[in-house]
């Protein structure tokens, strides 16, 4: 028998992540590295951070990285992609960094249709602070911010990035997916990987916005983040490609 | 001829894998690891058809596939 499938070499040999059970974190840079691998880029890539749980991956990933002030990480990496342009630059940020204190960079690289790659983690909440709303947080979704859950005409509506980002001229590629099945995970990888080929194509902005679970803030089990992302979340936030040019 | 093997160091016991094997080889198992989580181990390894399903849905990379 053949070995067909380990874990992958860019995340440290020896490390168990400190990511609760069940957090797609995890799961995405996983897929990250695998897509990296698959494409003989992890002596190529520099990945930048986001404040948050994302930024947990410092800790444990295989290949260059950097954590940029929160939300800044589109800027960071727009200054590492023009002084090193056969750098792959990523960001991979959370809700709160992309779309909330880092909304201004986020959308000002995108408009500028910067040659990077973002990889956006929705889970709808501030993960590692405690729960705290997010801009993504449904409407009637609990937050230690909003205990009543998320009422419309008190805290706005939900932001769907992806059909933000739509908006602008520039950016080549804009994809939704999730992780809640083994299809969505394909599908997720395979995106990843599109992102990261058009950089290479110098095609540039391309965004892929992954629906993740926060089983711990959200509360409730890891199974149970499964069937709340099925029939709360991506009713909100359907999946596919909003853009590809 | 397939087979999984669990690291039980990696394993966080949020039990996708459980959910998504086809053949429902995977199960909880009664151990703990050195963390406190009560690791999957193969309960029915002979019916194991090596599609790696388990080891795409584990967020951890906890588990090897032979085929
Ligand atoms: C300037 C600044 N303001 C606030 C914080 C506190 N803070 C740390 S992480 C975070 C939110 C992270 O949420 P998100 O980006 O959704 O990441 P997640 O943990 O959900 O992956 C906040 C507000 C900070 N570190 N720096
Ligand atoms: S707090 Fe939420 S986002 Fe952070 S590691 Fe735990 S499940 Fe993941
Ligand atoms: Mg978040």
């Amino acid at each position: 028998m053949e070995k067909i499938y380990t874990r992958t070499k860019t995340i440290q040999e020896d490390k168990v992540s400190g990511f609760c059970p069940g957090c797609m974190h995890s799961t995405v840079i996983k897929l990250i590295g695998e897509a990296l691998e698959e494409m003989n880029l992890v002596e190529k890539a520099a990945c930048v951070l986001g404040i948050g749980c994302c930024g947990l991956h410092m800790d444990y990933i295989a290949y260059d990285n950097t954590t940029a002030p929160h939300g800044r990480a589109c800027a960071v990496a727009t200054g590492m992609k023009r002084s090193n342009p056969d750098t792959l630059v990523f960001t991979y940020q959370g809700d709160g960094d992309f779309a909330s204190i880092g909304l201004g960079e986020s959308i000002s690289a995108a408009n500028r249709g910067e040659n990077i790659t973002v990889i956006f983690i929705n889970n709808g909440i501030y993960g590692m602070t405690g729960g705290q709303m997010a801009p993504t947080t449904l409407i009637g979704m609990k937050a230690s911010t909003a205990p009543k859950g998320r009422i419309a005409g008190e805290h706005g509506y939900p932001m769907h990035m992806c059909e933000i980002l739509n908006q602008l001229t520039a950016p080549a590629y804009l994809v939704r997916t999730s992780c809640n099945t083994p299809a969505n995970v394909n599908k997720t990888k395979a995106a990843i990987k599109k992102a990261f080929q058009n950089q290479l194509d110098g095609k540039g902005f391309s965004m892929v916005e992954i629906v993740t679970s926060c089983p711990t803030n959200w509360g409730l089990d890891p199974l149970a983040s499964l069937d709340f992302i099925e029939q709360k979340m991506l009713p909100e936030f359907p999946l596919g490609v909003i853009r590809d040019r | 001829m397939a087979k999984v093997e669990i690291v039980a160091e990696r394993c966080k016991s949020c039990g996708y894998c459980i959910k998504f094997c086809p053949k429902q080889v995977l199960a909880t198992g009664s151990k703990v690891n050195s963390k406190g989580y009560e690791y999957v181990v193969p309960v029915n390894p002979d019916a194991c058809i090596g599609c790696a399903v388990c080891a795409r849905m584990c967020p951890d990379g906890a588990i090897d596939v032979y085929k």
